[in-house]
């Protein structure tokens, strides 16, 4: 009786009698990956907003004033490293392997602090000089695409503490495998738009 | 090989099943290689950027077919995109993602520099009435 009673509160098993063929999280792979495209028409907005108005200086400091390659060069290291562990934690994952996966998660997390910390002391230069968001059109484009970007690493960051914690207790069970997928989507994607980035903020704006 | 088999197989499998539908993790050789590539695709355009070897135009042609390409590696090694995975259904909304794209960016850019121009000679009388 107690068994039947779990199958009637499961919704899984509605499913998997119509779809056998079907797993169970397959359908919030597929979800994320639309909010992970909604989420790039976000930024594909940005870009077009730091396109049209990144030339605007008002007579304030231009990126060949401001923009440090060096610094730049480190910080797209550190998110591409925490992209590479992230991958190492998944197929850890895979090996059902909790120790490690939680060592190679910490490792991405602190890459992605590091990441962060490093944009943050470049905001904290760029307004000590008075590059403020208010300075010009174009540190205000600026501000807002690079800040939008980094905020999302923070909440990456949030989420994958949130994640090891979830680990740590429960273990590998499916549902925890089924986030950190989601997750892993999320902070490669976050890793591609930052090509982005650099590559039309940063580089490009060096060429102006 | 079968389907039900997928799920558990040993990671050094999932290359092989780069076609199946559902999703898979990559292998560690596939991890090292988006992670060697992108690092070549990085480090190049800084390098050209930093030296300045080539003459501008040249540079941003090449640092933005870089970005591409780099973009199309992190797809294919670290989201482990492909025509088959949800039945085909994440890439159909990549391809309509990149269209929207496309078109938000170059009628953006396209529109704005050209209003641009067209207001430059009225900013500047302004300009000089106002000093």
């Amino acid at each position: 009786m107690s068994t039947t009673a779990i199958k009637i509160d499961d919704p899984t098993v509605f499913h998997l009698e119509e779809e056998p063929h079907h797993e169970e999280g397959s359908s919030t792979m597929l979800g994320f990956w639309l909010y992970l495209m909604s989420d790039c028409l976000i930024f594909a907005m940005l870009f077009a907003v730091f396109g049209v108005l990144g030339g605007n200086y008002a007579a304030g400091p231009g990126p060949k004033e401001l923009f440090d390659l060096n610094l730049v060069a480190v910080n797209t290291a550190m998110l591409l490293f925490s992209s590479i562990t992230y991958g190492f934690a998944m197929l850890a994952m895979d090996k059902d392997n909790r120790p490690q996966t939680l060592i190679w998660l910490a490792i991405t997390g602190l890459f992605g602090l590091a990441f962060l910390g490093i944009e943050l002391y470049e905001f904290g230069h760029l307004i000590h000089e008075g590059a403020t968001p208010q300075r010009s059109a174009f540190l205000s484009s600026f501000f807002t695409l690079v800040g939008t970007h980094g905020l999302h690493v923070t909440f990456g960051i949030v989420w994958l503490v949130t994640l090891m914690v979830q680990v740590g207790l429960k273990g590998l069970i499916p549902a925890n495998k089924r986030r950190l997928m989601c997750l892993s989507m999320f902070w490669h994607f976050l890793d591609v738009i930052w090509i982005g980035v650099f590559t039309f903020v940063y580089l490009l704006g060096m060429l102006r | 090989m079968s389907a039900e088999t997928n799920d558990h197989s040993p990671d050094t499998q999932h290359v092989d099943h780069l076609g199946h539908e559902g999703h898979n993790h990559g292998s560690f050789r596939s991890y090292m290689i988006g992670f060697v590539l992108s690092v070549i695709l990085t480090a190049i355009p800084f390098g050209l950027v930093m030296t300045g070897v080539l003459p501008t135009q040249a540079t941003a042609l090449l640092v933005m077919a870089f970005a591409v390409v780099q973009i199309v590696v992190h797809m294919v090694f670290f989201l482990h995109m492909n025509s088959k995975s949800e039945g085909g259904w994440t890439m159909l909304a990549l391809i309509f993602t990149i269209i929207v794209v496309v078109i938000a960016l170059s009628g953006s850019l396209w529109v704005m520099y050209h209003l641009n121009a067209n207001m430059m000679p009225a900013t500047h009388d302004m300009s000089q009435m106002g000093g």
